[in-house]
């Protein structure tokens, strides 16, 4: 396994080493040392890469991947993933708001707990939070899975397209336009290899899924007073 | 953007590495805002004594014979000083200050509190004022990016509004204009146009109709409009408010030894014991305090 460390090379150094790395590298193991909450730590990456953050990520962790598989051993700070394209991420602890924001692809995991804003806008992610979420999450979210093993925060799935929402927990309401759907056995499908994919053994029967009752996508008449 | 950090020790045996522990915090938080910095600490509480921390512009053409003149133990710090008074002469020596000696600014009173504070990096101001030598129980501080008021000393954070009470604040007030106005009508005077100053002033004013530091911000939840984090210290008390939209960041950590407050992680990140601390994210509206 290579080592970076961000006590002794600066971000750009590790970053520019990391987006050098091409498909047909035979060192697709890497390690991230004393990242102490740094910013934009893995970013833009774009090979078959396996890197290891040892510690807590600040903002914009692991942001625009592409294929790589990024490891935080700790927490991560605003605007995990964003833009992610493809690959994994695996949080082992919380992530702060915007996690998955705009992500198009891949597959964002978060053991811990999300804050606020997770998956808003999102694109084709599809995101698995083993603890709660917190409020507006999902905010016009277009396509993608968001599935939330614990709770969720106010005003979950607000002004959503096609993004499917499952959540096992309570919802302490749901946004404009965000209704509970019936769970076929697609979704339950669907639920379950993302679960285990995720590493979690929770059931999938267990969920409620939510989604968008599309009475938003067009103008209407009656709603004019509103604006 | 603003950066907050805040140190509530609740091992004594921490208590001389305070300033030291603050200072690596805030000057962490240094990208975060080159306007201002400044730093609270509670430290040498003793009974039926004051402290009233002054700031000059001058210090020493209004520094020199301040002590003799107000008949106070004057510490001088820089731009800062400390006068000790008996606590039964609070009233009077500020009544003094204010009219016979304009070049003078009161930053703070009370039993612990010390206030510093100036314009510039959190690394000069820290050394200016010899911060990582200070001991104290615990303390906050601040680096400023202005938004809602000139970059002066006096719009710098900590603002304190009453004895012993400081708040840093991180965000932009929306209704600091009318609050400011309401307060006024009830005899609380504010020193700046700030708008932090302004819920500081809040704080204050709940405080001294009975409310602890806890009910306080609760209240303010519905009396303040915009964006905020406070963390907010009491001369035994540490609190956390974010608003109910939450947009910026907060941090907290707590271990046997502390609590500990950074906007980002990175601030905490050198604490002795961080790795085996709880760290969470505080909960959008939710008040957070904890009292020696």
């Amino acid at each position: 396994m290579q080592q970076l460390d961000l006590d002794r090379q600066s971000l750009r150094e590790v970053n520019a080493t990391l987006q050098a790395q091409s498909d047909h590298t035979n060192q697709p193991m890497w390690e991230i040392v004393n990242p102490k909450g740094a910013h934009a730590i893995a970013c833009g990456l774009d090979a078959d890469l396996d890197v290891t953050i040892r510690g807590s990520a600040g903002y914009y962790c692991g942001g625009m991947n592409k294929r790589a598989t990024i490891r935080v051993e700790g927490s991560a700070g605003p605007g995990l993933c964003e833009n992610m394209m493809s690959g994994v991420t695996v949080v082992d602890g919380d992530a702060s708001q915007y996690a998955g924001a705009t992500g198009r692809g891949g597959l964002l995991v978060i053991k811990g707990n999300a804050a606020s804003r997770c998956g808003i806008s999102m694109k084709g992610i599809d995101i698995v939070v083993h603890g709660n979420i917190g409020h507006m999450s999902a905010f016009m979210a277009q396509a993608g899975t968001l599935v939330v093993c614990g709770d969720a925060g106010e005003a979950l799935g607000d002004s959503i397209y096609e993004a499917q929402l499952f959540v096992r927990g309570s919802v302490a309401s749901l946004g404009a336009d965000c209704i509970e759907k019936e769970m076929r056995a697609e979704h339950l499908e669907r639920l379950a290899a993302l679960l285990e994919a995720a590493g979690s053994t929770t059931d999938p029967a267990s969920f409620r899924r939510y989604g968008s009752a599309r009475t938003l996508y067009n103008f209407d008449i009656d709603n004019a007073g509103a604006y | 953007m603003c950066g907050i950090v805040g140190l509530f020790l609740k091992d004594r045996a921490l208590e001389p590495r305070l300033g030291e522990l603050l200072t690596g915090m805030l000057v962490t938080m240094s990208d975060r805002g080159p306007d201002s910095a400044g730093i609270a600490i509670y430290r040498n509480l003793s009974d039926g004594q004051a402290k009233i921390t002054v700031q000059s512009a001058r210090p020493e053409e209004e520094f020199a014979g301040l002590g003799d003149a107000l008949d106070a133990d004057i510490t001088i710090s820089d731009t800062h000083a400390i006068l000790l008074v008996a606590e039964s002469r609070v009233t009077e020596v500020m009544n003094t200050l204010r009219e016979r000696h304009p070049g003078v600014r009161i930053m703070s009173r009370g039993a612990a509190i010390e206030i510093y504070k100036e314009t510039g990096l959190p690394r000069t101001v820290a050394d200016r004022f010899d911060i990582p030598a200070l001991a104290g129980s615990h303390g906050i501080g601040h680096t400023r990016m202005a938004t809602e008021s000139a970059v002066t000393t006096l719009g710098a954070h900590p603002f304190s509004t009453g004895p012993d009470q400081c708040l840093v604040h991180n965000g932009s007030l929306s209704n600091h204009n009318r609050l400011r106005r309401k307060l006024a009508r009830r005899g609380v005077r504010v020193e700046t146009e700030n708008d932090s100053e302004v819920a500081a002033a809040y704080l204050t004013d709940r405080m001294a109709q009975g409310d602890d530091l806890g009910a306080a911000l609760q209240a303010s939840l519905d009396a303040l409009d915009g964006f905020y984090t406070f963390v907010v210290g009491t001369q035994q008390g540490f609190g956390v408010l974010r608003d109910p939209i939450a947009c910026k960041p907060a941090v907290l950590a707590e271990t046997e030894q502390f609590v500990a407050f950074g906007s980002e992680y990175r601030a905490l990140a050198d604490l002795p014991g961080i790795a085996a601390a709880k760290v969470w994210e505080p909960e959008p509206a939710r008040v957070y305090f904890w009292e020696h």
